[in-house]
């Protein structure tokens, strides 16, 4: 008993400086406060979109007017003043910058404070056997460098900023885009379709394997800013990509709300494989400030013997609410779905995955790991729907809650929907605690109870820390070390 | 100096008492033997050497090294030096047996001020032991004890014995569970582990473990108290006899 009131105690004295907590004082070109269509016109001239995309806002935010937030969640929160808010915010910069010596500094200096250097990638770039990733790096709703574009481009890949994909590529988009997530699909993804300032746009051509992880940092920094990316990644027949997604944010006092859309698409023989390492700030002990992640997150297997998998880590924001899912349209094509999902202190999470069988011989796999700790609260929330074509069809879950100390709460509510006899689904769940004897075994070969933690929390998690790719799965390992750093947990 | 010495040691779990005034001392170079009846305080006494939680000291004095065991943490006794192979080792699923021991056997080096083994040099070092043990690379590559037999499970612990490479050893009951063949293998690696700088703690029932790792001195056990020591004789004598002399004048 007593060595979990230890370990209890060492989750509480959370008094460590988020590691990631600062802000960069930089020119910033804010929109007025408040949400109305003058709004999303101003986002729209901004960014110098053509007129159908800005119809397509519109008919978006006119459609959000008429919708109310939902409230079936199990994660609380007080209501959202949505006039309380900035929907623009772009660094000054007078035009593109042609290579990264236009860049203001400062901004480079933020990105060198979370570590990645973009004059490093170019550095990089014609050394021999480094890993190569290319970098698409988003400040504050806008894309502010991509490195690696020529050399993907000498390959048909076309890896950019949406705002650009909107100009240069308007076919590709306007086919695809709201086609996995319709603009009037959910509360926040129609409101994301409305004032979406930025994110990525992936096109992969046919028979291409994508021959570097593509990659993007956000930031969110200005106050009272929400970010709406918005990304949509296509993998033609044949293509194989494989993407990036990793977040930090400053500590501030005010809710930030990050309502994303990304919509993942692979026609036949595709692969997307897209992973995700996630640790907004998540407010502090009490609970105050830390960022709100409502965001949808969908991929249509269109192709046969297509393939789609979302790997995620999360560990930070105050509220974690996504449900990364695939549609499983042609015959033969696999979802996957691997998280871990970290919450302690007062964090909340409602997290989980949907998993649409239409076609023949579809199979999904969801392998969910959730650790809470402190006074956090996570659910689990899955969706297997064996639809009436799905001959064949078979899904695996495993859905592991490991809970530390007494206060923390693991909830788990799987749907499952079947309407093809022929369709198999198993789902297994475990509920367990970190034992004392496993802490005292630990300890006794002289490790300190974080380091005993830390060790058994990636072993807890290891099946799914081995589907991230090799990049993230060690920066993975030590945010979960450290989320349960002094916090026990 | 005595490598360990356990002075009118007392200690109460869940508010039973359990030890009753224990005293024993242990120099570097030997290996003792501690048997007695179910319930004697056996584990007990090794549990309060390992300083687990929930077993509290209420009189008496423990010196370790010169150091005062019961001052230090868990973590810390087994740094300098102290190891327990459990009578009944837990299973910490997704955790590879080689990472946990790379993981323990670097945090020990550390504190010794010794360098630290990678990966590679770390497998070497560990084969050889493990080969001894007859402990495959499969073994390793499984996660620590999970769904390993009982003797793999015993071998494993003197595995993690031989790469600590403790001053001071408590083996809890490691003959438990063990056919011949198990028993001498692991007989075998304690055998191997025995120096002049090196003390042992046996604790067992039964006296065939003590054919195999032949003690120094045997101590019987009873109501939380030593009631008599004598060289590996009495042990034979135990067998012959059992424990009820020592129930009746121990209460």
């Amino acid at each position: 008993m007593a060595a979990n009131v230890d370990v209890i105690e060492q989750v509480q004295s959370l008094g460590e400086q988020y590691k990631y907590g600062f802000v960069t004082d930089i020119d910033v070109d804010l929109a007025p406060k408040g949400l109305n269509e003058d709004i999303v016109r101003l986002i729209s001239e901004k960014k110098g979109e053509p007129e159908w995309m800005l119809e397509w806002r519109l008919k978006a935010y006119r459609h959000w007017l008429t919708m109310t937030a939902p409230e079936w969640q199990k994660v609380a929160f007080a209501p959202i003043d949505f006039q309380d808010s900035y929907y623009y915010a772009a660094p000054k910069l007078a035009d593109k910058p042609k290579s990264l010596d236009e860049v203001d500094p400062k901004l480079l200096e933020t990105y060198a404070k979370l570590g990645i250097s973009l004059k490093e990638q170019e550095v990089l770039a014609g050394v021999e056997g480094a890993p190569q990733v290319a970098i698409d790096a988003v400040f504050d709703s806008v894309s502010v460098a991509t490195t690696y574009k020529a050399k993907l481009a000498e390959i048909g890949v076309i890896f950019c900023s949406m705002s650009e994909a909107v100009k240069e590529h308007p076919e590709l988009v306007r086919k695809y885009l709201g086609s996995v997530v319709p603009y009037a699909d959910n509360f926040y993804a129609t409101l994301n379709s409305a004032v979406f300032t930025d994110g990525s746009f992936v096109y992969i051509p046919k028979g291409v394997r994508c021959p570097m992880e593509l990659s993007t940092y956000f930031r969110i920094n200005q106050e009272n800013t929400g970010q709406f990316e918005r990304t949509l990644i296509i993998a033609d027949d044949g293509a194989h990509v494989s993407y990036l997604e990793g977040c930090t944010a400053p500590q501030r006092d005010e809710h930030q709300l990050h309502a994303a859309v990304v919509e993942l698409i692979t026609l036949d023989d595709a692969e997307i494989k897209y992973s995700t390492v996630q640790n907004w700030y998540p407010g502090d002990e009490e609970g105050r400030g830390g960022i709100y992640n409502f965001v949808t997150k969908r991929g249509a297997c269109r192709g046969r013997n297509s393939k789609i998998s979302w790997t995620q880590v999360e560990t930070g924001s105050a509220i974690t609410w996504k449900y990364p899912s695939c549609i499983l349209q042609g015959d033969n094509s696999v979802g996957e779905f691997y998280s871990i999902a970290i919450t302690n202190n007062a964090q909340q999470a409602d997290t989980g995955t949907k998993m649409i069988h239409i076609g023949k011989n579809t199979t999904s796999r969801i392998i969910s790991k959730g650790i809470t700790a402190g006074r956090a609260d996570q659910t689990y929330r899955g969706l297997v729907r064996m639809q009436r074509g799905a001959h064949g069809a078979r899904n695996y879950t495993q859905c592991d809650s490991l809970l530390i100390g007494d206060q923390c709460g693991a909830h788990t509510v799987p749907y499952i929907e079947s309407q093809n006899p022929t369709a198999q689904v198993e789902h297994e769940a475990t509920t367990s605690r970190i034992s004392d004897d496993q802490m005292f075994y630990c300890r006794q070969r002289g490790l300190t109870d974080e380091e005993a933690i830390s060790l058994i929390v990636n072993g807890f998690c290891r099946e799914v820390l081995q589907t991230l790719p090799m990049e993230f799965a060690v920066e993975a390992q030590k945010l979960v070390g450290i989320s349960l750093e002094g916090s026990v947990g | 100096m005595a490598l360990l010495e356990i002075r009118n040691l007392h200690a109460t779990v869940d508010g039973k008492s359990i030890l009753n005034g224990v005293d024993l001392t242990i120099d570097a170079g030997e290996v003792h033997a501690i048997m007695g009846p179910n319930g004697s305080g056996k584990s007990t006494l090794s549990y309060v050497l390992a300083g687990r939680d929930g077993y509290v000291v209420t009189e008496g004095e423990v010196t370790y090294d010169g150091q005062d065991l019961l001052a230090m943490s868990i973590d810390q006794r087994a740094r300098e030096g102290l190891f327990l192979a459990f009578q009944y080792p837990v299973e910490i699923p997704g955790v590879v047996g080689l990472t946990f021991l790379k993981t323990a056997a670097n945090a020990v080096r550390r504190h010794r001020g010794e360098s630290e083994l990678d990966a590679m040099d770390f497998l070497k070092f560990v084969r050889d032991k493990a080969e001894a043990l007859d402990i495959s690379d499969d073994m390793l590559k499984r996660a620590v004890n999970e769904g390993f037999s009982g003797g793999e499970k015993k071998r494993m612990e003197i595995l993690q014995m031989a790469v600590l490479e403790p001053r001071f050893a408590i083996l809890d009951e490691t003959d438990s569970g063990l056919d011949i063949d198990a028993l001498k293998v692991v007989s075998d690696g304690v055998n191997a582990m025995r120096g002049p700088e090196r003390g042992m703690l046996l604790i067992t029932h039964y006296q065939r473990l003590l054919d195999y790792i032949v003690p120094d001195r045997v101590h019987v056990l009873a109501h939380g108290r030593i009631v008599k020591s004598g060289d590996k004789s009495l042990a034979l004598e135990l067998e012959a006899k059992g424990y009820s002399e020592f129930l009746d004048a121990a209460a």
